[in-house]
């Protein structure tokens, strides 16, 4: 690209502006424009898990909902609430549309087809995704409105917390790669990490999808409390960019499972098939699949899981993520570090006996958190029937679920 | 003097740093001043970005960014009436006699030392295209030489100690067993927003 511009008479500083910004503008167009596509198949799905049909009146099967809603969204009236802070509102939902596209800066689509090969691009991902929290609470200060406030409260216990976890479980591939370059990650999983590793992806899902705000952690939005939280104020394209920015979000977190744990372009040896026939779009389709998958996944747990409690939430958080992040990750260094050789994986063969290793100690973590858990339910259990009375039906005493068992 | 893209960068970055901190300490609205703190802290890890230090710039953005100007976002709108009331501030003398000597022994640092590196120039001789053509050291050196006892080890294991200290002494001060409210320890259902 870079060599086509200065060909037609660029000099080598514009050709290489050139080329940038056009690069910027594919990967956030394509961005935005699958959202018109994923919002529909979300709601489609959503349709599905409540036994209902979901869009299905504009275009075939509904596919052309989403432009009817943009168009729609985008001429209704723009209303700025009394008392708001102008400035600070009006910036919040460009901020949450702008902290998910930055970390697309960094995805890798296919070998050498990634925006910016960071040498700390999984730090990037945790640093730009911090700014997605502070458009949430912009917003839900600025809007003048205690509800939103009441929102923005919840999202800041929320969204900090359940960053520790999500950090935590992100070293683990780090780790195992050696480097915090995604191609590297990518490169290294000759045997995806999920097979190896599957706590951490429990770790990483979970958590994820709190910090998306999605069920069963969407309380910075529980309609039935708070009636929608920090964007109550929000109208028409604004609030748009909000849906926008929660709905790319969410698929965000699904190519983020799929380059950490899912192995990113890599496809059962299609890979070696990009490089033959020089089609890196191969490594993009596979990439696009396994996020896809992710995603769905995501929606199925959204749709499935009834909404925590706050109190739940922490301790869902506190008491049970933290700990078990923390033990993971010495326990996966610990093994890492017994087996021999396991900085200098380069073929399935090398990758097999460390990955089985790991996957052992994976199984017995998982044993070990089930026991304690089912001794922490009874305990709580125990408490609650000297303070109430016996509980008979375990289906009827909902409350006596005990907190921080709720997942 | 030439002018390259480094240092218009650089230019940007600067004026965004130095003009919202300006902002931080004259604007009236505490919440604004926070906002105007973290575009400062933003225009912070962009110079950092610049000086091809993209770990510190990344913990810059997290560390300061993600998690303190939060918390003071948090602590600011748990306080009533926080952008009517706050108005005064009675020790603005002594912040800028403060600012001034802080000022001046950085450039008395730091001039002595631009003339040992020979800086009289703005571009830093780093050729754009090749990522690896970065001076300075790698990640890895960085991490080995803080667990290294012959570099970093003693300060990063203190900065340890500091912050599980921290960490001990605040879950002591919320602990149920401590409060004196015996309430606290059974009104677990009452506590959910």
């Amino acid at each position: 690209m870079i060599d086509f511009l200065k060909d037609i008479g660029f000099s080598h500083d514009l050709a290489v502006l050139v080329a940038k910004s056009l690069g910027v503008f594919v990967v956030g167009g394509f961005g935005l424009l699958w959202t018109l596509l994923g919002i529909w198949l979300e709601r489609k799905l959503a349709g599905r898990f409540q036994d209902r049909l979901g869009p299905n009146r504009v275009g075939p099967v509904g596919l052309v909902q989403s432009i009817a809603d943009t168009v729609k969204i985008i001429i209704k009236e723009d209303i700025v609430p009394e008392g708001a802070d102008r400035w600070v509102f009006n910036i919040a939902p460009v901020l949450s549309v702008m902290a998910v596209i930055l970390i697309w800066a960094v995805i890798p689509f296919g070998p050498g087809l990634v925006g910016v090969d960071l040498s700390v691009g999984v730090g990037y991902i945790v640093a730009v995704g911090s700014l997605g929290a502070i458009a949430v609470v912009m917003a839900g200060w600025s809007s003048n409105n205690k509800f939103a406030l009441l929102g923005a409260f919840r999202s800041v216990a929320q969204l900090i917390s359940y960053e520790v976890p999500m950090v935590l479980a992100l070293l683990v591939p780090v780790l195992l790669a050696g480097s915090m370059r995604l191609q590297v990650i990518i490169e290294q999983q000759y045997i995806m990490y999920l097979l190896a590793i599957p706590m951490t992806v429990f770790i990483f899902l979970t958590s994820s999808q709190a910090e998306l705000g999605r069920g069963p952690f969407d309380l910075l939005e529980a309609e039935s409390e708070i009636v929608a939280g920090f964007h109550i104020e929000y109208s028409g394209m604004k609030f748009g960019m909000f849906y926008v920015g929660e709905f790319l979000h969410a698929f965000t977190v699904g190519v983020l499972t799929s380059v950490f744990f899912l192995g990113g372009w890599r496809f059962f040896g299609l890979e070696d098939l990009i490089v033959i026939l020089g089609l890196p779009v191969i490594g993009f389709l596979a990439l696009i699949f396994k996020s896809l998958l992710a995603y769905i996944f995501l929606i199925w747990v959204r749709m499935t899981l009834p909404r925590l409690r706050i109190d739940q939430l922490l301790n869902l958080n506190w008491k049970f993520l933290v700990p078990l992040s923390l033990i993971n990750l010495l326990v996966v260094a610990f093994v890492w570090k017994l087996i021999p050789d396991t900085d200098e994986i380069d073929s399935f063969g090398d990758a097999f006996w460390p990955s089985v290793a790991l996957l052992v100690a994976n199984i017995a973590m998982f044993v070990g958190m089930s026991v304690v858990l089912r001794e922490r339910g009874r305990r709580e259990r125990a408490r609650i029937e000297a303070l109430r009375g016996p509980v008979d039906d375990p289906g009827m005493g909902t409350n006596a679920v005990p907190a921080g068992t709720g997942d | 003097m030439d002018i390259t893209a480094e240092s218009v960068v650089f230019l940007i970055l600067s004026a965004l740093t130095l003009g919202s901190g300006l902002l931080v300490v004259t604007s009236r609205n505490l919440f604004h001043a926070a906002l105007y703190l973290m575009l400062s802290l933003f225009g912070v890890a962009g110079l950092f970005a610049l000086l091809t230090a993209p770990f510190l710039a990344f913990v810059q953005v997290t560390v300061y960014i993600g998690a303190i100007a939060i918390l003071i976002i948090f602590a600011i709108m748990l306080t009533p009436q926080v952008t009517r009331t706050n108005a005064r501030n009675t020790q603005w003398v002594g912040a800028v006699v403060v600012a001034v000597v802080f000022f001046a022994v950085m450039v008395s640092v730091l001039t002595p030392l631009m003339d040992d590196l020979g800086a009289d120039d703005w571009s830093a001789d780093f050729s754009e295209e090749d990522p690896d053509d970065v001076p300075g050291t790698s990640l890895a050196d960085l991490g080995e030489q803080l667990v290294d006892p012959d570099y970093y080890m003693l300060p990063f294991e203190v900065a340890s100690v500091l912050l599980m200290a921290a960490l001990i002494g605040a879950a002591l001060m919320v602990s149920p067993a401590i409060a004196d409210d015996p309430e606290t320890e059974t009104g677990d259902d009452e506590s959910g927003g």
